[in-house]
Parts: C-alpha cells; structure tokens; sequence
C-alpha cells in the first residue's frame, strides 16, 4: 500500500500528476491539510499562505492540461527557509528586526523553482539569522522535532528539516554555513546537502557568513533531493561568487554504474565527545560500504582541532558586516523610542536582535578592529586554507570521506543553554563549509530511544553527482529512510 | 622662522557609467528622490552585488593616462561605518590594493601675466582607487529625508602625495586632473552635480624641516576656487595658531566658501574604524596584459602633452594653446581645420577659433558641437584671406553671417558682395593718381623712407572703397615707383 501523498516521492507524486490520478491542487490540499493537522505540535513554519499556495498549484494544472507541463517538479510543493527571498511573501529571518518584512523579489532559487514548476510554500522557522544549531534562537517560537517533540529538530534549519520528515512538505531549501542542513537532517532523519560553494547562487538569502553560506535542499529520499539540487544549481550573474560549472543531471546519475569508492575515515572526527550510538550507526554504514567492494582508509585531517576557532571568527566577522544593514531606517524594526539617528540604530537593533545575534555581531566587530585583525582575521583565513589543504592531502588517497554528522542526536530543548556548548554541536560540519566542500546527511539510524542519525559524506569540489550516488546506494540497502515519526 | 605648507588632495572624481557599480540600475542626476533604485542599491535582505566592468575600465584608463601601476588584480573590500546615506551601513571601497598606485599629474602654475605660461611640475599620486558612491541627506525643520539616488554610483578616489605647497598649486592640480578626466570621457567633473569631490589635508612646517606636521583635513570644498581660497585660509589660520604659540590640534574642518570660514567637525579621537576586511561577495578580478593593452588604445592624448605638440607642430603661441587645449572638442576641430587650410595657416585658423568662433559660441549660449561653422568652414576662410580675395574686415561680416547660416564662406562672400577688388587695370589707375598727388612721399620713398609708402595706400584703398586686395596694391605702388 502507497503512503499518504504528503509523505510520497517526487517521482511518485509526479508521476500521479501526469496521469491525471490526482491534481496538484490536491496535493497541495493533502499537505496543507497535513499540515494544519501536526503544526501546532511540531511549529516548523513562520507562516504559511494557503490561497497562494492554492493558486500556484491551479496554475500547474491548467499547464498540465494545457500540456505545458515543466518537468518532475511542476505541482510539487516546497517549502523555503524564512531567509530565502520569495515575492509577496514575508522574509523574516525569525527575527523581530524583519517581523513585518515582506521581500519585493525572488531569490535565484525561488525564480527557478517557480521555472521548474514547483509550489513554493511556507516560511520555514529557523534560528535567527541562520546563526544557532537548534532552532530555539527564533524570535517566533521553537520549531520541535517530529521524532521526539521534546527534542529540537537541528539547526539553524531546523524548520526545514522538521517539515519534510513530517510531511508539511515534500522537499524543502535550507541553507549551510557551519552545518546548518545536515545537522538538523540528521536530527529528523531526512536528506540534506550543502552544495559545493559556489553551486547554487546566494542572491536573495540573507546573509549570515557569505563566504560559508550556501543554500541547498532537503529530502526523505536521495533521489528527491537530487532532483530539488538540479533545479536550483549553476552559475547565476547576479551572484559574483557562482561558479561557471555545468549542472550534472543528478538524478541520472543515481541510476548510472558508480563506485566502488575509496573512502577515507578522519580519524580526527571519531574522537572525544562522540555519542556511542552514533558512532555504532557510522561504523556499520563504513561496513556495509565495504561489503559493497569499497575500500576503506583511515584519513587525517590535522588541523581540525582549530575549525570552530576559526569558523567563529569568520563567520562573526562576515556577519557583523552583513547585518549592518538592519538599522531601521529603510525598513525592518525601528524603534518607537529613538529620537535622532543614533537612537534609531541603537534602539531598534538592541529591541530587533536576539541574543545570539548581538552576542555574535559584537564578537565579528571586535576581531576585525583596528589592532587585532591581524591577530584574529588574518590568522584565521590562513588556518582556514591549511584546513582546505587538509581536505584536498587527502583527497589524494580517497574519493569521498564518511564522517557522523553531529556528534549526537537530538537533545531536549533547553539542554545546551550555554553558547559554547551549542557551537560544537557543528564540529563535524564546519571543516566542509571552511574548505568549500559539498556535504550530504543520509540517515543512516536510530537511537535506542528512537532518535534518528545521521552519517555525513563529504564530496570533491563539485562532487554531488558521485556524493549523491554514494549515498543513494545505502539508502537502497537500508530502510531508515523509510520510518515515520509517530504524530 | 620660515614655514612652509604641505597639502595633499583627496579628490572624488564619478565615473560616467550607464549603471551603477554594482547593479544595473541606470546612474543620474537630478531626477525625483529615490527613483534610481533597486534592491541591491536599497541594500534588502539578501541582495548580492556584481562589478560593473566598465567602471573599472575607466579607472584604469585613467590610471594608465597618469601613468600609475595597474595592480594585477581588481580586490573589493568593505568599509564599515554606520551613517543614513549608506544603505548597507558598509561601503564596498579598495583598501590595502587600490587598482591605480602610484603615478602623476602635471600642473602649469600660472604664469607671470595671463598671457605669459607659467612653470609646469609634476604632482605625485599615492593612489586611486574605485569605491561606490553614497546617497544624500536632506534636513527640514523636523526630518531628515534620504535620497539613494546617487548611492551606488561609480566612484574614484584619487589620493595625491602630500606634495603641494600652495593653493595656487592645488588649484592647478584640480584643474589639470579634471581636464585629463573630462578628455578621457571618464567623468563630465561637473562640481556642482558633485562629479567631482575635494578634500585637502594641510599641514605646516618650519622649512627645511622633513617630517610633517599635524595635519588638519578640510571638507566640503565644493568648487574649484573654494578649493583655492579654503586652503590659503586654512594655511593662514595654522600660521596664525602657530604664531600666538598654539599647537595645531588633527582635526577634520568643514570649509564655507560663501563666508570665507572654517569650523572644527571632529578631532582625531572621534575618527572611525572603518574595519576594513575583503568582501566576500566579490571575487577577486585578474587583469590581464591585453586587456591594458585595449585600455591604453584608448587612452586620449594628455592635454599637457598636445600643448607641446601643438607648440612643435603648429607654431602657435600660448594665448592660442592656452584656450584650445584644455577643451579636447575645440583642439580637436583646430586640428581638422588646419589639416585642411594646411599647417603654415595654423595661426590664422587658432586666432578664427579663439576670437571669433568662441565669441560667437558665447553669444548665442550654444556649444561647439551645435555650431553651424565646422572645420572646413574656418579652413576656406582662412584660404580665401590668404588669396586676396577676402578681407579682414568683410572676412569678419561673413564669418557672423555663416556662423548664422552654416553657408560656405565663398558662398557668403557672393551673395554678400564682400569679395576683394582686382581688377588690375582699375588698380593701377588708382595707384598712377595717388602717386601723382603725392610727389613729398615719392622723394621719401626713393630715399629709403619704407614707411613713406603708406601714404599712398589711403587714397587707393578710398577710390576702391576699401575692397583694394592690399597685397595687389603693395605689389602695384612699388612696381610704379621703382619705374617712375
């Protein structure tokens, strides 16, 4: 018996719609019904917008029926982080500073999604500017985790992750600075990718990081995050940091003869402060890779230890610029209070920040100072390319490197109130967005409590195709994928 | 003691692009506020900007016209300062890698007389490099507007050594810096649309002193002679700080050029840490040797340059020089006009250009590319003058009817009836009366006395009724002397 439509597959789903079986304003009404249905136990939606939604996928029917249909995406819904531009809709960011703000363009993602058909649905919640690892840090409220509503879904987009594992959507955007896709994936047992940098184009994602940023999708299945990473990758000329690289057709590639790979293990990501579980999840996925003919070598990537040094303090640096502009001056929050221009800066970014925010817009603003640049900076973008070099000495010897991707599963809401303790929550992540990597989460297990988790692959420089394929080969195999969280 | 000033210019100069710098939304001035907008020049969430490439071609055009190093790479970094005219409250500027390093601009002070050139000296660039421009604050009573018209325009930032000692020098620094820029099409430098920017750091010193003294940067110098008088204040003012036994304190001062007065704007211990750190948006661009290659083709000619040239070329003097050369349009009809009336004729051609043309242009508040009278115009003027057929005066009277009408010179000269006499026979019969009735003037003559011949040239030129050609009548009295 096939599942519901809210938790079938895109190519399901699309073949249904091309055989007239249902419309897409029915799939659309499935979900949204779905929906409204877990939403006030699971929250991972800023706001949704039901007649929009409706009109897009009446739109997709009458291309359908006129035969204008645009490919596998056209009627299906997905669902976009709250920090990804979509026109007429809210872009808040989960933040009071852009409570009201409603973006008067598309990002590139959101125009070609629309391209290809696809429904765009919902502002997915998230920690507040992308900055945190749990998704508490937004202004609107937590977003919980379907598998254990206790627990936090990941984050920074966790709202994503959250809605595609419990069927708000079929697929979803999130975005990658330090681990902001493939944590929360692990955490909700979905697929999540962070493309390499350069693949999908930032124009319309607010900025948290922008040399660490990169949007990319989340799936329950390989297959339909292969499918969501083809419709919003390659070059775009309104993104100077978009590389001129020709677009794979990834789902082909899941079919094609690929492997056996040579896969390395960095030693440096098995240590300290890995959860047994996880670590047993991991060691039998490296098994089953090689009872598949892969060969398997310990790796070492040296300078791990100083990647959250360095990610904070680039990231900090980049942010403290890029949210500069939130002043309330030409929109977003201003305070009622202020009484000359000063004010209006001070007071409405003291009422519209969050804590974490500021706590990182002061860290960023005093490691670019004059007199500690040099020592901060500077220094961290040199450690940053011996990072890279790390990935890229390795790479010598390996196709693909297969790490855990959070050092645990879900925690409880509330578990990690100290800042530090939160930021090594990304520890495996952050080394792949320093080098510039792609990266994909696979589920790839469970918790005795029933928590999901979730293995990392790391890829070569534009590697998705081969990453991708890797891992749709262990989806084949195993069927974590498959279980549903109890709602 | 003796002191001395040292002055360094920071000039602004906008780029003349169709868009801004950074997306593609068009660059002008004087439309309705806020209307020269997009996404990315309001600064929205998660808007991303591109490098306008002919900005950065003009920039290093200009570099290479004033002969700087063009850095191998064109690196973008961010400016941080909060303030309502920056929409990003972070400019996207050129800090530690300006494209431009290096270089120089030569001046020409002013001469002893106005008519008289005076001394030419090059002035040492540090830098220029390309930064985006802001928008503009409009107080009323009780608000602040903002308009993000002009933010985002291409702008560069031209940094002189501290190397001038006078504001007679700073002025003709401005002066020959705007007109390289004006000829290369790199900005129109209008002052009062602020296409061109200036402020000037000065300090003083005892002479013979190396080190420089504490410098004060002066702000808001809105027109060239504002630039002059501001700094010649601000100089006599350290001077005077200095004499009563004060310390000049660094400070920035705001300079009125309507009241001739400066006051204080910020002391040192309120100047910004911009942050300076690499945009992440922005990847680096190569520049490469054949891409110079095509920017330097297309480099004008300096006008300092062409002055010698013209000097070399056309044997003109600097009352002719000093008009034609710092309007790159009016040199260039100059040189078409002498191409055609030929080389020997390039005096006669300047003069027609600076006297007559250029009053004419003025009088009916047109400029030159509207005038009717072209090259050739001037070029066939000058050649019937010199072939007898046309003079000075009637020249003048058809010069104002083509200047009117566009007709060809010898075309005027017929309709008008202003063509030279020569019939010879009629000449000659003149010539035979005037001498007859003047027989002190022939024994002059006869006796060596040159001058003697005028004498006889008034009573031809009345019986033709001023149109003798005063050549053929020369040629003629002297035949008839000499023969008589």
């Amino acid at each position: 018996m096939s599942e519901a439509l809210h938790y079938q597959s895109i190519a399901e789903l699309s073949a249904a719609l091309q055989a007239r079986r249902i419309s897409a304003v029915e799939l659309m009404q499935a979900v949204i019904a779905r929906t409204q249905a877990v939403e006030d136990r699971v929250h991972a939606f800023n706001s949704y917008d039901v007649g929009d939604a409706l009109a897009q996928a009446s739109a997709s029917d009458e291309r359908r029926a006129r035969g204008e249909a645009r490919g596998p995406l056209d009627g299906i819904p997905i669902g976009l982080k709250d920090v990804i531009a979509v026109t007429g809709q809210p872009l808040t960011a989960s933040s009071r500073m852009l409570k009201n703000f409603v973006s008067p363009y598309d990002a590139t993602v959101t125009r070609r999604l629309r391209e290809a058909g696809a429904i765009c649905w919902g502002r997915l919640n998230m920690d507040e500017f992308a900055m945190g690892s749990s998704t508490e840090n937004s202004a609107f409220g937590p977003t919980a985790n379907p598998y254990a509503l206790d627990c936090v879904p990941g984050g920074s987009s966790g709202g994503s992750a959250a809605a595609v594992a419990a069927g708000e959507t079929i697929v979803s955007l999130g975005s990658d600075t330090g681990g902001s896709i493939r944590q929360p994936a692990s955490f909700c047992n979905v697929v999540g990718l962070k493309p390499t940098y350069g693949l999908v184009s930032r124009y319309g994602l607010i900025a948290f990081a922008s040399s660490l940023d990169q949007i990319g999708p989340f799936g329950r299945s390989v297959e339909d995050t292969a499918m969501v990473l083809g419709a919003i990758a390659g070059h775009d000329p309104l993104d100077s940091t978009s590389w001129r690289a020709e677009v794979p057709d990834y789902r082909a590639a899941l079919q094609a003869r690929r492997g056996p790979w040579r896969i390395g293990i960095p030693r440096e990501y098995f240590g300290e402060g890995l959860d047994p579980e996880v670590a047993a999840s991991v060691q039998a996925a490296v098994r089953f890779y090689e009872s598949q003919g892969c060969t398997v070598k310990d790796v070492s990537l040296p300078h791990t230890e100083y990647g959250i040094g360095v990610y904070y303090i680039i990231a900090t640096a980049e942010c403290s610029s890029n949210l500069a502009r939130f002043d309330g001056i030409r929109y977003g929050h201003r305070s009622k209070e202020a009484k000359d221009a000063v004010e209006i800066y001070s007071k409405s970014r003291a009422e519209g920040f969050g804590a974490e925010v500021k706590r990182r817009i002061i860290l960023g603003t005093y490691v670019l100072s004059s007199g500690y640049y040099d020592a901060y900076y500077l220094r961290a973008q040199k450690v940053r390319t011996l990072i890279r070099q790390d990935f890229l000495n390795a790479y010598r010897d390996v196709d693909v490197m297969l790490t855990p991707t959070a050092p645990t599963p879900a925690f409880r809401r509330g578990a990690k109130a100290d800042p530090l303790a939160m930021y090594l929550c990304d520890i495996y992540t952050i080394g792949v967005n320093l080098a510039g990597l792609p990266a994909v989460s696979v589920p790839c297990g469970f918790s005795a409590d029933g928590r999901p988790i979730g293995m990392q692959l790391i890829g070569q420089p534009f590697g998705e195709a081969e990453l991708l394929a890797m891992a749709h080969t262990y989806e084949r195999a195993h069927t974590w994928s498959q279980r549903r969280p109890t709602l | 003691m003796n002191y001395e000033a040292v002055i360094g210019l920071e000039v602004h100069i906008q780029i003349k692009t169709k868009s801004k710098m950074f997306t593609r939304v068009a660059t002008g001035y004087g439309q309705d506020p806020n209307t020269l907008t997009d996404p990315v020049v309001l600064a929205l969430p998660g808007v991303l900007p591109v490098m306008n490439k002919a900005a950065l071609d003009a920039i290093i055009r200009a570099g290479l016209m004033l002969g700087c190093d063009i850095a191998p790479v064109c690196k973008w970094d961010r400016k941080n300062y909060f303030y309502p005219d920056s929409p990003k409250n972070y400019q996207i500027s050129q800090y530690d890698q300006p494209i431009c390093l290096g270089g120089s601009v030569e001046i020409e002070l002013p001469g002893p007389a106005r008519n008289v050139q005076g001394e030419h000296k090059r002035i040492p660039l540090t830098r220029i490099h390309l930064e985006e421009d802001v928008g503009k604050l409009n107080h009323t009573a009780s608000d602040s507007l903002v308009d993000y018209n002009r933010a985002g325009t291409p702008l560069m930032e031209v940094v002189s050594d501290p190397a001038m000692h006078t504001a007679d020098e700073a002025f003709a620094y401005l002066t020959a810096l705007r007109t390289a820029m004006v000829y290369a099409g790199i900005s129109d430098c209008d002052m009062e649309k602020g296409q061109l920017r200036c402020d000037a750091n000065i300090s003083v010193r005892p002479v013979g002193e190396t080190k420089l003294g504490t410098k004060v940067e002066l702000k808001n110098l809105n027109s060239i002679s504002f630039v002059r008088d501001g700094i010649a204040h601000e100089i006599k003012r350290q001077l005077a700080v200095i004499a009563a036994g004060g310390n000049i304190r660094q400070e920035t001062r705001d300079y009125d050029g309507q009241t001739g007065t400066s006051q204080s704007l910020r002391s040192k211990e309120m100047a910004h840490d911009y942050r300076y750190f690499p945009d992440p948006d922005l990847m680096p661009v190569k520049v490469d040797e054949a891409w110079k290659a095509r920017l330097r083709a297309e480099c004008p000619e300096l006008p300092f340059d062409k002055q010698r040239r013209f000097y070399e070329a056309y044997q003109i003097p600097y009352t002719i020089t000093s008009v034609l050369v710092p309007d790159r349009a009016l040199s260039d009809f100059f040189e078409e006009a002498v191409a055609l009336a030929g080389v020997e004729k390039a005096q006669a051609v300047g003069n027609w250009i600076v006297n007559d043309l250029l009053r004419e242009l003025g009088t009916a508040k047109i400029g030159l590319e509207a005038s009717r009278v072209r090259p050739a115009h001037v070029a066939e003027l000058v050649r019937l003058i010199d072939s007898g057929a046309l003079l000075m005066n009637a020249a003048k009277e058809a010069f104002v009817e083509m200047f009117a009408t566009g007709e060809m010179p010898a075309a005027v000269v017929e309709r008008k009836g202003l063509k030279a006499e020569t019939n010879a026979a009629e000449l000659e019969q003149w010539c035979r009366d005037a001498i007859a009735g003047n027989p002190k003037s022939v024994a002059d003559f006869k006796a060596g006395k040159e001058s003697a011949l005028n004498a006889f040239k008034g009573p031809v030129m009345k019986a033709a009724k001023g149109k003798a050609n005063p050549k053929l009548v020369d040629e003629t009295l002297r035949r008839l002397l000499a023969s008589g």
